[in-house]
């Protein structure tokens, strides 16, 4: 979800009787549970899959930061702008313990910033979409940080014991991130006339951009198999959806907005709701570059790279200068 | 040219009393911003009252696939164990 379509290295999943006694042993620790730490023996493709994992991750959060920070110098009242002040600092930390994760790995921080910011490696298709107003804030937070909590709760169970630890801090973090943003959906679904316009606008803009951060469809999904026996997708892609959805549906009838999808349903069979699949083709051209910010959010992330290249270096040369000077003097 | 931050590991006493425990990692310049950021990173919701940082390449580990060489040792000796020695009922708690 932050991570959408990870390629998973290998050709499916293997047989027991195609894998090394090395493979064997180390998929028999995952099935009894057991946490992989990174000195721990693991195959090439867990590790590079989880790089690529970890590191879309990482770079979601950090470029899911430009949305919401285009709204902190007008928010409404300071409150607000200090709350959205401290939930996009949030996004940050989330990026760096993701990154710190990835590193156990092998692969350098700088390696991975390098790689999104050439678009070799992505970031999750939902902040390529515009945050045209306020009521986008609310949005924002309650339905893409309530989408990220459903995934990213699994991912508590994960394999990688770093990712692991990174998601249970995360977690914590994100659920005030989607309380904040339901909070202004109630503030502005009971205000005037306008605002409650704005608040179901923002809900109906964004409603498929949000069912499309799971991925695609499970049979249009073909590196779950594997990824599900190495633990580091605990659920597909509709099954985290449908969740999303059941969850979602009460919140908005809350709200006293209108669902976005009239196609949304309670089926009595299934004991769950039926809903529209997002437009998959705008998906697939957003993912290849296509989408309404795509160009703006990577040229953002390059722009502050290239801009903060002399505070990097000249802080590197202080650190320099005072080692030096401090082994002179012994 | 490459230059990249170092690496730090963050240990952080989460209240008076305890022990630091390894939080995670972070890279900076220097000790100083090390500790600085692992202020911003880690502690944003009051999580601890103290914070240690290690340069990750000084940090020394035991390797995995020593594990049972390594800590065997430990398995034999069962009346390291208070369990171990069975105390009649009527000498009371011990």
């Amino acid at each position: 979800m932050y991570a959408q379509m990870v390629k998973t290295d290998g050709t499916g999943v293997k047989d027991r009787a195609e894998m090394s006694a090395d493979e064997q042993a180390f998929q028999d620790r995952i099935d009894r549970g057991e946490k992989i730490e990174p000195k721990d023996w693991m195959p090439d493709n867990y590790r590079r899959t989880l790089i690529r994992q970890i590191g879309q991750h990482a770079h979601s959060e950090i470029v899911g930061q430009l949305p919401e920070g285009n709204w902190i110098t007008r928010a409404p009242t300071l409150e607000r702008k200090a709350i959205l002040l401290a939930k996009v600092q949030d996004e940050a930390g989330h990026g760096l313990y993701l990154y710190g994760a990835a590193e156990t790995l092998g692969v350098t921080r700088d390696a991975l910033t390098e790689d999104l910011l050439a678009g070799r490696m992505k970031y999750s298709s939902i902040f390529n979409y515009p945050t045209l107003n306020w009521a986008d804030m609310g949005a924002v937070g309650w339905l893409v940080d309530g989408a990220a909590i459903i995934n990213q709760v699994a991912l508590q169970r994960t394999s990688y014991g770093p990712y692991a630890r990174a998601m249970v801090r995360i977690c914590k973090e994100e659920s005030f991130h989607a309380r904040q943003g339901f909070h202004i959906m109630m503030k502005m679904a009971r205000g005037t006339k306008e605002q409650k316009a704005m608040a179901q606008d923002a809900l109906n803009r964004l409603w498929y951009p949000v069912l499309m951060m799971f991925g695609p469809s499970d049979k249009d999904s073909v590196h779950t198999a594997q990824s599900m026996a190495w633990k580091i997708k605990m659920d597909t892609n509709d099954e985290l959806r449908q969740k999303f959805v059941d969850q979602t549906v009460q919140q908005i009838e809350y709200l006293g907005l209108e669902l976005p999808d009239p196609n949304t349903k309670w089926n009595d069979e299934t004991g769950q709701y039926d809903y529209s699949d997002p437009d998959w083709t705008e998906f697939f051209d957003v993912i290849k570059g296509n989408g309404p910010c795509n160009v703006d959010r990577l040229a953002a992330r390059n722009k502050a790279w290239d801009d903060g290249k002399w505070v990097r270096d000249g802080l590197m040369a202080h650190a320099a200068k005072k080692t030096a000077a401090k082994l002179a003097a012994e | 040219m490459k230059n990249e931050w170092p690496l730090w590991e963050v240990f952080i006493r989460g209240q008076h009393g305890l022990s630091h425990r390894h939080f995670g990692s972070l890279h900076a310049p220097d000790a100083e911003m090390a500790i600085k950021n692992a202020r911003d990173v880690y502690t944003r919701r009051n999580e601890g009252v103290s914070i240690w940082v290690v340069e990750a390449v000084n940090v020394s580990a035991s390797s995995p696939e020593d594990k049972g060489a390594f800590y065997e040792p430990s398995n034999s000796k069962v009346y390291r164990h208070p369990t171990f020695f069975d105390i009649p009922d009527e000498v009371g708690s011990m």
